[in-house]
């Protein structure tokens, strides 16, 4: 008993250091952001608790910088990626786990390809077809909105996802709502998609991160700084600000807020490990 | 079963995601191969054909050779790092013991942050006069230039990426090691066996499909590595941090040499496309049942 009792103790102060250095810099910013001018924060040996205390450096740059509208463009993005991602990707799962036509096993592997393009080696001719289609803010901002959103609109990830949601329903459940009446649309939409929805959930959720942190697209296609997402803006903080890091702290940590909330509410999703397959790389 | 669809419902229901895939994914996929063969760097507007002299170019830049060398120091650091540590933090926590959500909670939380404001984070501890070189003297060692020392500036940047995959990969393995028969470590504790021969004879072999996934998702992800160094050090000083996507951007997107960076492009994509297909036939066959 003894020794199992030692042994945890040793676990603990390993996860313990881990945790801490995992979530320290993010404490050195929130103590640097709450550090008033006759502080210094250069000062040896480092202070982690304020001496000059203030709310001044948030109150600042939440003036000067419009972190609602990073916010409400973000969530515009991410929301609108969302959608798209759970109507596109069950409408292509669904053939694909349970109808039979010409040409599914090439369509199977083009999706599958996919997967091995990485956006980085493509994003210049994206960007180029982009301009094209005129999905640009400096047509109108909703132009622009659909440039940040149409490229991440659908993945592989998501319509494998999906399909394998919809191998997993029983078959007699078509066939008793194609008995009832039921058109294939209204299949689709009534009686199968209530039945994925706990895909749907976690499809959801993790396109949501990947679309909320998505920084190289906006930073390349983005124009004007009213139609800059929460990376995007928070990275200008370091040109705004330039070395007047009590404000870029401050900014950092009001922009990381929405998602810190987000994520302690879902935290089930992201630490359960059962969603582990939905995750991209 | 009867067929209760019509003959082109599969191919309307593929159809709005199939539009997305080619826009944005097939016919951008092609094209970086044909742009790798034209010239824009006389006229942005009208290039010409110049067949493989991009790539002759590339061969002739010393940039491109520091550029590879510096990617794939970034895989032989990072991706050892994130396929061995992680699992060894799994088995911790994989424990009865107290508080391991919050565990789990504090040490996934750089996964969720913003790559942005991580690279901030970061960017202030390596701060010249920052309190990593507080530490660093206090050990009575010179203080470093973390990011503007062309012999550190790259190991600074991965340490971020290693900082902020760690919790990922955790996640990861914690499934797996759920998948491991109790009964074995039973007959571990039976025999006697301490943690680390329990540990090497029977979670290791069990969940080896699940470090070699781990391995090439992680070289994939570091091949990819962007917005840590545009954010930190924009691969400097003197291109001592720059990696191929970095590279590849400022070439396109600050110079407008789209031809050359799209001969930049065309090596990333057989890179990456050999790891991804290393990892969808040897390791992910059955997510998508091949």
């Amino acid at each position: 008993m003894k020794s199992i009792k030692i042994k945890n103790i040793y676990t603990h102060i390993i996860l313990i250091t881990i945790s801490l250095l995992s979530i320290f810099p993010f404490i050195w910013l929130i103590s640097t952001s709450l550090k008033g001018n006759s502080e210094n924060i250069f000062a040896y040996p480092p202070q982690i608790i304020p001496s000059d205390f203030t709310w001044a450096n948030y109150s600042g740059v939440w003036n000067k910088v419009d972190f609602i509208g990073y916010f409400i463009n973000s969530m515009i993005v991410a929301g609108g990626t969302v959608i798209l991602n759970l109507i596109l990707s069950a409408m292509a799962g669904y053939p694909l786990a349970r109808m039979e036509f010409k040409g599914k096993k090439v369509t199977f592997f083009a999706v599958l390809s996919t997967i091995m393009i990485p956006f980085q080696a493509i994003m210049l001719p994206v960007y180029l077809i982009t301009l094209k289609l005129h999905l640009v803010d400096s047509i109108n901002n909703f132009m622009g909105f659909m440039g940040l959103i149409m490229p991440f609109a659908v993945n592989a990830f998501g319509i494998f996802l999906m399909r394998q949601a919809f191998l997993g329903i029983p078959k007699e459940m078509e066939e008793a709502a194609i008995v009832d009446g039921c058109n294939v649309w209204q299949l689709f939409w009534k009686v199968l998609m209530p039945m994925v929805k706990p895909s749907l959930a976690v499809l959801a959720i993790f396109t949501f991160i990947g679309s909320w942190g998505e920084f190289l697209w906006p930073s390349i296609v983005l124009t004007k700084e009213t139609m800059y997402t929460l990376p995007v803006g928070v990275n200008n903080l370091q040109g705004m600000f330039s070395s007047n890091w009590r404000f870029i702290a401050a900014g950092s940590i009001l922009a990381t807020i929405p998602i810190l909330i987000f994520f302690l509410a879902m935290q089930r999703y992201f630490i359960s490990g059962e969603n582990e397959g939905a995750v991209k790389g | 079963m009867f067929k209760y669809y019509g003959k082109y419902a599969p191919y309307l229901f593929l159809l709005p995601a199939a539009i997305v895939l080619v826009i944005f994914f097939f016919i951008p996929f092609f094209q970086t191969f044909l742009l790798s063969f034209m010239d824009y760097s006389h006229n942005i507007y009208k290039p010409e054909f110049v067949g493989f002299q991009n790539y002759i170019n590339l061969f002739h830049n010393p940039v491109f050779y520091k550029v590879l060398w510096n990617t794939f120091i970034y895989l032989f650091i990072a991706v050892p790092i994130l396929a061995i540590f992680p699992l060894f933090l799994a088995v911790l926590i994989n424990q009865k013991i107290r508080g391991v959500t919050l565990y789990k909670i504090l040490i996934y939380l750089p996964v969720i942050v913003s790559i942005v404001v991580a690279a901030i984070a970061f960017k202030w501890l390596y701060a010249d006069q920052g309190i990593l070189n507080y530490i660093v003297t206090r050990f009575g060692m010179k203080p470093v230039g973390w990011l503007t020392d062309p012999d550190f500036a790259l190991y600074s940047v991965i340490i971020v990426t290693i900082w902020k995959g760690i919790g990922y990969y955790m996640i990861i393995y914690l499934a797996a090691l759920m998948s491991v028969p109790k009964e074995l470590y039973e007959a571990c504790d039976i025999d006697g066996a301490n943690f680390l021969t329990k540990h090497l004879t029977v979670t290791i072999p069990h969940i080896m499909p699940t470090i070699a996934l781990v391995t090439t998702i992680s070289a994939i992800s570091a091949m990819k590595v962007f917005a840590e160094i545009y954010v930190m050090t924009k691969g400097g000083p003197l291109n001592s941090s720059k990696t191929i996507v970095y590279y590849i951007y400022e070439r396109a997107f600050e110079n407008l040499d789209l031809g050359f960076a799209s001969a930049m492009s065309v090596i990333l994509l057989i890179i990456v496309m050999i790891f991804s297909l290393i990892n969808i036939f040897c390791f992910e066959k059955h997510k998508y049942q091949i």
